[in-house]
């Protein structure tokens, strides 16, 4: 991050400082304008194809009972922010949960009980200061494995994503001051399992198959979306996402393509709007003969299920609908791992190299 | 058939004959000590006191004196007990203290038709044959009626078989008092403390007779005086003539047996209550006998008709200045006399009628303060002013608390059951006929009309107590509110001067300034005083079921809009 940067985080926190000073200063009740993160303030802009943040904006106020914990939150977080802005350091949202986390003198009261609360200020700090979080010098854990032929430069060494054993690289929070030195895959293939990923690369499927494939642990990260993105966007890459056949599987997809509802000021930098879904899909349960493997969906399971088809980036879009109307009549879900029931390396061998061959994907 | 199983019957009968006679009221007594209250140790010693005292309060409110009453109890050894209660009464003339203390069944009250503690000239004497029994003990009677007069003592006991005094000694002697009674004796008896003790029957005593002192020595010696928090003494109950609609078959027969009036219509004229010329008449007409028939000749199939006659026509309820309640403002002064609560309130029902029988029904609750919490609420019972000790759960005032809703006051409440909460509850009803389940005069009979007056009561009142309650969370919650802002401040005052450079202390006290906790504070004592004013309200709008207060919104949104005005 240029110094320049650093100089204008720190001023867009002391600016809400000064905001907030003014109203005391005037005898009302100080106030911080938050733009709303929910569905009712996000929408699909069809021409960039990825999710946008309305003009819907909240007020926090500190005197009012119900606002007073969270208004409080917010500029502990600020205070901190500014606090390592000022040092030159950075600090993990763990980090960031145990600098705020203390028991006011006299009072029964804390700060912050549990780390969401100050994830959650984090994500308002953001949209408040319209700065992110990595520019306020707060990383997110690391959560991520890539492996393939791709060559790097981070923080003065050089790293050969192809070169490091049966772990990968671990993919950092923050991924804007990497270098891509030399990047010889074709595409990427993104997975939701990082034990689907641990199997392609004992399989070394990204070296028969000249790829790059990587994963994050449930939902995606956004140091993964981030990279993911730079490396679709700088060396044209397309980017294949495999998951579950179940309503989070095609959420996953949904977010990594279109952004997500809750970072959706952010879906500019992230979102990668030519992602292609590769499967797990309701046809190769056919042609892969995977019924046996069916798990009984779940009331929430259905609920969740109807909530995204009617999202309006899958209303429209007759193949998605296809896809979740055979879901619907399945009542069941289906993982990755059923395929393993063909052979354990089926899916290095046969599936994935056969669906991309057809280029048998979603868009 | 009895011939032939070879019995003579008629010898039977005889030889039964010579074996029948008639039981002594005593005797009969002897036997079944557990109908008048002395069925245990623990009981036997509260309910002679209770009678005792009970007595001296009727006597002292008859003679228009203030009472004092001593009340001592001392340990002569493990369960046998010396009770002297004294009072300041008009006292009783020599020759009728025999009759009055030792023989059952005696007394002034019975007849009558006024409201009174005690009915039947059963109590006392029961208490005195009760001593008798357990300890061979005579009673020791004092009484003066006036300073120019000398104290006659006596000794007494009761001839079971007779039912008759049998006088031990009898003696003029001083006495410092000018005019008064003291009763002692010796009882076999346990003392226990408790919500069933002597001490907690003297201490609701106090509560609802704020115009009397009683001085009381314990077994353990401790002295509680209970002060006079009035000196107004209450309305002596007028005596009024049974009420047509309360007379039962029986004592109708007694009474057309007994009149000296000449015809039916007399008769009915001169011995009930709310029966003039016109309603004689109807009532004669519907039971279709003469107006001018003696009544010494009414047949009892007449008699029977007589009572359909009477059941059948219109008359007025009857007076009800015979009744004397306690009082809204003085149940609430006896209640912040011995009850250790922040809020009082009282309400008084106009007084009604069961079965030609006047009664009045009287509410007060006492809430919050030093009241346990988490409890149910403690019920006070009484009946024309006698607290009622025992068999709370059948007594038709727990009914009617239980079945009351109480949530809509701001009490908890698990279904029909007692409600929670720091709050003492007080039902007085007075009458002139008080229906008890039992002679041991312990629980209110389940009268459908009474329960219902109790139940209105009790919500007038419950209105009264929410109006507090829920202003009183309204402020709390105020409080609790600036009490959190509060704690926030010095924490946005640190972080907003950390960001900003600005002094923290400009910060706090601006922020503590715009807080006003102190107009907060103040608030909260002028909305207890709103209460007050509210209370003041007439409260019409106590209507037959919960919920319906509607009218009394609309009072209360009235008031506010004419304070506006002003």
């Amino acid at each position: 991050m240029t110094g320049k940067e650093k100089t204008a985080a720190k001023e867009k926190i002391v600016q809400l400082g000064k905001k907030l000073v003014g109203d005391i200063n005037l005898g009302t009740n100080p106030t911080i304008d938050v733009p709303v993160r929910s569905l009712s303030n996000v929408s699909f802009d069809t021409k960039s194809k990825t999710l946008v943040l309305g003009n819907k904006k909240s007020k926090r106020f500190f005197f009012n009972i119900g606002h007073v914990r969270k208004f409080v939150q917010t500029i502990e977080i600020a205070k901190i922010a500014k606090i390592l802005l000022e040092a030159g350091k950075h600090a993990s949202l763990r980090d960031v949960y145990y600098m705020a986390k203390r028991t006011i003198p006299g009072t029964s009261i804390n700060i912050v009980d549990e780390q969401p609360e100050t994830d959650n200020a984090i994500e308002d700090l953001e949209l408040i200061t319209d700065m992110s979080r990595e520019q306020i010098h707060l990383n997110a854990n690391k959560m991520g494995s890539v492996a393939g032929k791709v060559i790097i430069e981070d923080k003065g060494d050089t790293i050969d994503w192809s070169k490091l054993g049966s772990g990968g690289w671990s993919i950092p929070s923050n991924v804007e001051e990497i270098e891509f030195k030399k990047v010889t895959g074709q595409y990427i293939i993104y997975m939701e399992k990082a034990a689907v990923w641990e199997r392609l690369h004992e399989d070394k499927f990204w070296e028969k198959q000249n790829c790059i494939i990587m994963s994050s642990q449930g939902q995606t990260t956004r140091g993964v979306r981030r990279l993911l993105q730079r490396l679709h966007s700088e060396h044209n890459l397309p980017v294949y996402v495999l998951t579950d056949f179940d309503s989070y599987g095609i959420y996953i997809y949904s977010v990594i393509k279109f952004g997500s509802i809750g970072l959706a000021h952010m879906a500019e930098s992230l979102a990668i709007p030519s992602v292609m879904f590769l499967g797990i899909t309701a046809d190769d349960i056919n042609n892969y003969d995977l019924k046996k493997h069916f798990i009984k969906m779940k009331d929430v399971d259905i609920a969740r299920l109807k909530q995204i088809a009617d999202y309006d980036w899958f209303k429209n879009n007759k193949a998605w609908q296809r896809q979740f109307k055979m879901m619907k009549d399945f009542g069941s879900k289906v993982e990755i791992q059923a395929l393993s029931s063909k052979g354990i390396t089926f899916i290095s061998d046969t599936y994935l190299p056969e669906k991309i061959r057809k280029k048998d994907f979603i868009d | 058939m009895m011939e032939k199983e070879g019995i003579d019957t008629g010898a039977k009968a005889e030889e039964l004959a010579q074996r029948q006679r008639s039981i002594s009221i005593a005797e009969f007594f002897e036997k079944n000590r557990h109908l008048l209250g002395f069925d245990n140790k623990r009981k036997a010693i509260l309910t002679a006191v209770k009678e005792a005292v009970d007595n001296s309060l009727d006597a002292c409110e008859e003679a228009r004196v203030l009472p004092e009453i001593i009340v001592s109890l001392t340990e002569f050894s493990e369960d046998r007990y010396h009770l002297v209660v004294e009072d300041n009464g008009p006292g009783i003339v020599k020759q009728q203290i025999p009759q009055v203390f030792a023989r059952l069944l005696y007394g002034s009250k019975f007849h009558t038709r006024r409201q009174a503690r005690g009915q039947q000239g059963l109590g006392i004497s029961a208490a005195i044959l009760y001593a008798q029994l357990t300890t061979g003990k005579p009673a020791r009677i004092t009484s003066r009626t006036s300073p120019r007069k000398p104290a006659h003592h006596y000794e007494l006991r009761i001839d079971v078989q007779k039912n008759a005094p049998e006088i031990l000694k009898e003696e003029e002697v001083t006495w410092d008092k000018e005019h008064g009674t003291k009763i002692e004796m010796e009882l076999e008896a346990t003392y226990l403390k408790g919500m069933q003790s002597v001490d907690e029957y003297l201490k609701e005593t106090a509560i609802v007779n704020p115009h009397a002192t009683i001085i009381y020595t314990t077994p353990k010696a401790e002295q509680i005086i209970y002060s006079r928090a009035t000196e107004k003494l209450p309305e002596l109950p007028k005596e009024i003539k049974p009420h047509p609609y309360g007379v039962e078959i029986g004592l109708l027969i007694r009474m057309l047996s007994s009149t000296t009036s000449r015809t039916l219509q007399a008769f009915l004229m001169n011995e009930f209550s709310r029966v003039g010329t016109e309603t004689a008449k109807d009532i004669c007409a519907n039971a279709a006998i003469l107006p001018t028939q003696k009544p010494s000749e009414i047949t009892r199939e007449q008699s029977e008709k007589l009572v359909a006659g009477i059941k059948a026509t219109r008359i007025i309820a009857p007076p009800t200045d015979c009744i004397s309640p306690i009082g809204e403002v003085l149940l609430e002064t006896g209640l912040k006399k011995e009850v250790a609560a922040e809020f009082y309130c009282s309400a008084t029902r106009p007084p009604a009628v069961y079965r030609g029988n006047p009664f009045q029904i009287e509410v007060g609750i006492a809430y919050g303060g030093q009241l346990p919490q988490d409890q149910p609420a403690t019920i006070l019972r009484f009946a024309n002013k006698v607290p009622l000790l025992y068999q709370q759960g059948a007594c038709g005032i727990t009914e009617a608390i239980t079945e009351t809703n109480w949530k809509p006051y701001g009490l908890q409440q698990s279904g029909s059951s007692i409600p929670n909460g720091q709050t003492v509850i007080l039902v007085h009803m007075a009458s002139v006929w008080v229906p008890f389940t039992s002679e041991a005069k312990e629980a209110l009979a389940h009268y459908p009309e009474i329960i219902k007056e109790i139940k209105l009561a009790l919500q007038e009142c419950g209105r009264k107590l929410s109006i507090y309650v829920n202003k009183k969370h309204y402020a709390e919650r105020q409080l609790e509110r600036a009490n959190l802002f509060e704690a926030y401040i010095p924490e946005v005052a640190e972080s907003l001067a950390a960001i900003t450079g600005t002094a923290k202390a400009a910060l706090l006290q601006k922020l503590e300034s715009t807080l006003k906790k102190d107009e907060i504070q103040a608030q909260l004592e002028v909305r207890i005083q709103e209460v007050e004013d509210d209370m003041r309200l007439p409260l019409k709008a106590i209507l037959e079921e919960d919920g319906e207060g509607e009218e009394h919104k609309l009072q209360i949104k009235k008031r506010e809009q004419q304070k506006k005005l002003k």
